[in-house]
């Protein structure tokens, strides 16, 4: 009898088993489906059962490519959360992020929150759709996208580091409140993702919705200002690096959309290490003066060195930097350098 | 019985040969196995790349610590860079007690190599180059740890970089020595550092040989404990070809050895000369010209203490204001050491004991009205600086 009970509880749990299978250390599946995170056809990523799609106001611009993000957490675990920094996940918790030109899946991230840490796990979809591949050192894949030919890099997982470690832990960056304040379909309903996250568990400590932030689309002019909209499109792009714990914290240059002084933004600020990529211009940014900044300089070119981000993209980001070049030019005219004091050197 | 001791010692050998293979192979999988290798790399791993010219089309990346990553030697084995397509350093390594040694980083887009916020970094016998030459399209720096702790950084050379060749920035604890930079913009630059020994390198044909700098606006403040010794600084008289908006492009071409908003820098024992525009140069940030938003950055310089430097010819061609400005009032070619005389109350600058060469305060602050050769109010001394030491010596 008692026996009967046991095979019973153990079938229960291998009834569980067709839920996701998370692994927490080394070493980790070497195919995508091992997790199931998906059910069904694999190449119409239908999230399997915890797993939950969410989207951010505003995005990371990778090459153009459509992304598709969900949040799985284990069960009973919920996030912590925090006003101004990424939440606090549990452990097991994983965030999965799936890059496509049109019906092609290219590669699905996948950060988990294992006992050491946060891994970055980077899968590559092969060619008939079936299924991903985990590749710590993937080769490019060359893509043709609405006539555009795109040598598509995959980081590799040191490079997934380079922009989710902050002071050298690995980390998600994108959950966060003001990111993930908007409105999601599921299933059930249209909600808003942080009140549906803590309706089903998965957040918990987030106050009223009205008393949270909304960072706005970078490029809908009716969720904030023209300087709202540049700031969370540097804040995205460029601050996970670009800030006092990020992998560019040595140039001083931050470009978080939480209050920082001008000067921390760029303006006037000498740069420190762009060589060339200074292009012959005096400063980071120069209010009113697009054309004398050397953040827009870097935002424009596709060049190694020069280009910024450093990686995560081969393409320039037209509409990106056409948002910082208004937002540069709609600012109050300083008169050129001699508006940043340059005056003659003495050596 | 025979058979078999024959057998057991091929076996033996094979063992040792499969020892020694252990490393990356040359071969059109070069690049790619070297950075698998380096994700998967384990604590206390020593990564050993063969002799050989390999083109490098990316950045390498290490975040693993206590790795090595070791060549046959400068020149032996050649990570060749011309043709590098994306990211911009050569090697970039973020794991603490990181060792490179034995091979040459050519022609780099970005930096030769970066180390980022690394405790314990070493580099020896490393060559970081641009075998182009002077260019204002080469890459910033050779040699580039940045917020490090514990840096040494031996018998190594840098060249044709459009920053600096060897340039430590933002760190604490740091050993340059017997080391080479030639034809950068500067040479060897220790920058917003804290307790530096730099001692027996070269640094000729640069626009400037030797920088000990504190700059404004970055997230580690000031230059403390510098002590520059035994160093050879002559002939840097390459045209400063450093794009324009970097503060390296301020320096004056012809420069030997600038100490500018230091703090506590202690410059003996070097043979200097023949810098065309200036031996030894001491100056405040303001200086520059460039504006100040830093509310907490000191940009003067104080307790610097140079003595028994021999300094030779030179101040013969200078260029910038020096030319245009000082040279005409001063009448000669330039003396061997020459302080902006801008500071804040009692600058202690102590110069003492550097054979016969001349010395002048050309009074930057006031539009070079009050120049002054007088070296009496310099007699005082500064305590000796105290030796950087690593730990585990100094390796």
């Amino acid at each position: 009898m008692r026996r009967t009970i046991l095979i019973l509880a153990s079938l229960a749990l291998a009834g569980c088993g067709r839920g996701v299978r998370s692994r927490l250390e080394e070493p980790y599946p070497q195919k995508l489906s091992t997790w199931r995170l998906f059910t069904g056809k694999p190449a119409e990523l239908h999230p399997n059962q915890g797993v939950v799609p969410y989207d951010l106001n505003t995005t990371l611009f990778t090459d153009y490519a459509a992304k598709k993000r969900f949040v799985w957490m284990p069960p009973g675990q919920a996030a912590v959360y925090k006003p101004d920094d990424t939440f606090e996940f549990p452990e097991g918790a994983i965030l999965a992020k799936t890059f496509s030109y049109a019906d092609r899946i290219i590669e699905t991230r996948l950060l988990v929150h294992a006992h050491s840490g946060w891994v970055a796990l980077p899968y590559v979809w092969n060619a008939a759709q079936t299924d991903a591949v985990l590749d710590v050192n993937a080769d490019p894949v060359n893509i043709e996208w609405q006539g555009t030919k795109i040598h598509y890099a995959i980081p590799n997982s040191n490079q997934c580091r380079e922009c989710h470690d902050q002071s050298k832990a690995t980390g998600p960056i994108g959950p966060k409140a003001r990111h993930l304040n908007r409105d999601q379909d599921y299933p059930e309903g249209r909600f808003n993702q942080l009140e549906y996250w803590t309706r089903i568990g998965y957040l918990k400590g987030a106050p009223d919705v009205s008393k949270i932030a909304r960072q706005p689309v970078w490029n809908d002019p009716s969720t904030g200002s023209l300087d709202a909209r540049a700031r969370a499109y540097l804040e995205v792009n460029c601050a996970h690096c670009h800030s006092p714990n990020g992998s560019a914290s040595n140039t001083g240059l931050y470009l978080t959309d939480l209050p920082t002084d001008a000067m921390r933004m760029g303006f006037c600020k000498t740069p420190v290490s762009a060589g060339r990529a200074s292009a012959g211009l005096l400063f980071d940014a120069v209010e009113g003066h697009p054309e004398e900044s050397i953040l827009l300089h870097r935002m424009e070119s596709d060049e190694p060195k020069v280009m910024m981000p450093e990686i995560g993209r081969t393409l320039v980001h037209r509409e990106g930097a056409a948002l910082i070049r208004q937002w540069l030019s709609s600012m109050t005219l300083a008169s050129l350098a001699g508006g940043c004091g340059v005056v003659r050197p003495a050596i | 019985m025979f058979k078999r001791l024959t057998l057991s010692l091929s076996l033996l050998l094979l063992s040792s040969c499969a020892k020694k293979e252990e490393g990356i192979a040359a071969g059109p999988n070069f690049e790619k196995d070297l950075q698998t290798a380096l994700i998967q790399a384990k604590s206390g791993a020593v990564i050993e790349l063969p002799e050989g010219v390999f083109p490098m089309t990316g950045t390498l990346s290490l975040t693993v610590a206590n790795v090595t990553i070791r060549g046959k030697g400068i020149g032996k084995t050649v990570l060749s860079y011309k043709n590098q397509t994306s990211g911009a350093a050569g090697i970039q390594a973020t794991g603490d007690h990181f060792t490179l040694e034995g091979l040459t980083i050519q022609d780099t887009k970005g930096d030769g190599v970066k180390i980022n916020d690394v405790d314990g970094v070493t580099i020896r016998k490393v060559r970081a180059e641009w075998t182009g030459g002077p260019n204002e399209k080469n890459g910033s720096y050779g040699i580039y740890p940045v917020k490090c702790k514990n840096v040494l950084i031996e018998d190594s050379a840098s060249s044709g970089a459009a920053d600096a060749g060897i340039y430590v920035g933002q760190s604490k604890n740091i050993i340059v020595r017997r080391s080479r930079a030639e034809f950068n913009v500067a040479g060897i630059e220790i920058e917003n550092s804290e307790g530096a020994d730099v001692y027996e390198n070269v640094a000729t044909n640069n626009a400037g040989g030797l920088l000990v700098f504190s700059l404004p606006d970055l997230p580690v403040k000031g230059s403390r404990q510098t002590r520059v010794f035994n160093n050879q600084v002559f002939a840097n008289n390459t045209p400063n070809f450093a794009p324009k908006g970097n503060i390296v492009a301020k320096v004056p071409t012809g420069t030997g050895i600038i100490v500018m908003a230091t703090h506590q820098a202690e410059v003996f024992g070097n043979d200097i000369h023949d810098n065309d525009t200036v031996n030894v140069s001491i100056i405040s940030y303001l200086s520059t010209g460039n504006p100040m938003n830093d509310a907490t950055y000191d940009p003067f310089v104080s307790q610097v203490s140079l003595h028994d430097n021999k300094i030779g010819a030179g101040g013969t061609k200078p260029a910038g204001v020096a030319a245009e400005l000082i040279a005409p009032k001063y009448g000669k070619a330039l003396p061997g050491i020459m302080w902006d005389g801008i500071a804040k109350g009692d600058p202690q600058i102590c110069i003492h004991n550097n054979g016969d060469t001349g010395f002048l305060n050309y009074d930057a602050g006031g539009e070079f009205k009050k120049m002054s050769t007088d070296l009496k109010s310099h007699s005082c001394s500064l305590p000796a600086l105290a030796a950087i030491e690593l730990p585990g010596g100094t390796r």
